[in-house]
């Protein structure tokens, strides 16, 4: 697409765009006649039902972490592990890059998130370090990698499943495995509520503001 | 372009990135090229030729993959003589008691979702590919299929298999069921789907 100088965007030329069909209405306009989306020229809202789905998100991290993701039944022992307890027995067993693979999609992805939505939401009020750009694309991976933290839930219900050879050994799903599932809906509903069009305005009102120092 | 731009004609032909709010003068690109955000990158418009057909064909391939893999086993496990297998609807009922809720929303994920976007997706396209003017609804169905999207799981289930297998493959003989192929194949066909969906041009023909 061909561009001219400087980018324009809807707000600044006194128009609201849908966010759905990309199409553009003048301002003022209450619903998209194309596809039917109400209109905003930017969701008011966002910002608090980003830290709202935020809370809740963290708030059921926690007995995520806490409670057994699994229940193990062999011969001999009855096993409860937590997410982080199974990676460490991996680990222990020597199976490192299991173990890795692990902490990395349940601990790190999910912390990083919580860590990335909670700073694209800061930097929208206060200001950021980071280039708008360097901010998109981090949305841009929150949002996309949000729904692939499910694996886990997805993982215990196929091992409760499969593991079921009577008295032998068997797998039943912990109390963390709804926690977990909660928790990365929550998630990915405050990701979702992230308005990605304020990373450009705040950027732009703080251009302004140092063009307007240097004059 | 700003200034005449509350005219109804002209704003036809301007495009607003959903993600970052830049407006573009419309430019159709060619059929295999694609026409991008210039600040945020995001794809606005990526034609293909006869990609109606193409994803009518994938959806209702993937949709008859979801309901093969669903009452067919995907994976087999043995030990000491004893012998489990476990199909998608096995999986998604392994919640049981306090976790039942959580049988429900897996079934939803993998199976209800997947299978709905898709059908709405058909319900869609068929008279769009054929010429014919929009079903009726079609608007409301597409939007709806499009909300669907992020919810549609089908593909981190086929991957989340692959981890299972990976995790038991030393306690247990693990052997591969019908279901598991049908899965591999889901995943890629849904990755291609995603190349091929033109929302811009979905819009457009959808367009009174």
């Amino acid at each position: 697409m061909e561009v001219a100088g400087d980018i324009r965007t809807a707000r600044e030329m006194g128009l609201v765009a849908c966010t759905r069909c990309t199409r553009v209405w003048p301002a003022g306009t209450e619903a998209c006649a194309r596809c039917g989306q109400h209109l905003a020229s930017r969701d008011t809202t966002s910002l608090q039902r980003v830290w709202a789905w935020w809370i809740v998100g963290l708030i059921c991290y926690i007995p995520a972490n806490i409670y057994p993701m699994l229940e193990t039944r062999t011969l001999f022992i009855r096993q409860d592990n937590t997410i982080v307890g199974g990676a460490v027995e991996l680990a222990q067993h020597g199976n490192w890059a299991i173990a890795g693979v692990i902490l990395a999609a349940s601990v790190l992805i999910p912390i990083g998130k919580f860590i990335a939505v909670a700073g694209l939401a800061i930097g929208v009020t206060r200001g950021a370090r980071l280039s708008r750009e360097r901010r998109h694309q981090l949305y841009e991976v929150v949002e996309y990698i949000g729904r692939w933290s499910m694996i886990d839930v997805f993982v215990v219900a196929i091992l409760s499943s499969l593991v079921q050879l009577h008295a032998l050994a068997s797998i039943t799903p912990g109390r963390a495995s709804l926690f977990f599932a909660l928790s990365v809906i929550f998630t990915m509903l405050s990701a979702q509520s992230f308005d990605s069009r304020l990373i450009w305005d705040a950027d732009r009102a703080e251009r302004r503001k140092g063009r307007g120092a240097d004059a | 372009m700003a200034e005449g731009a509350t005219n109804r004609l002209n704003l036809e032909r301007l495009i607003a990135c959903p993600k970052c709010d830049a407006v573009y003068e419309i430019v159709e690109p060619a059929p295999r090229e694609r026409a991008v955000c210039a600040r945020c990158h995001t794809v606005l418009i990526a034609p293909r030729r006869r990609a109606g057909k193409q994803l009518i064909a994938m959806a209702v391939t993937v949709l008859i993959l979801i309901v093969a893999a669903s009452v067919f086993p995907f994976l087999r496990i043995g030990a000491g003589g004893v012998h489990n297998d476990s199909s998608i609807l096995d999986a998604a009922f392994a919640f049981s008691g306090p976790l039942a809720a959580l049988s429900l929303a897996v079934l939803g994920f993998i199976v209800v979702v997947p299978m709905m976007r898709l059908m709405l997706l058909i319900y869609v396209l068929v008279p769009v590919v054929r010429n014919r003017p929009a079903a009726p609804g079609a608007r409301a169905a597409f939007r709806f299929a499009e909300s669907l999207g992020p919810w549609s799981m089908a593909e981190i289930f086929a991957l989340g298999c692959a981890v299972a297998l990976v995790k038991i493959s030393d306690l247990a003989e693990v052997n591969f069921g019908p279901a598991f192929w049908m899965f591999a194949v889901l995943v890629v066909m849904i990755v291609v789907q995603d190349t091929l969906m033109c929302r811009y041009s979905v819009w457009k023909s959808l367009e009174t």
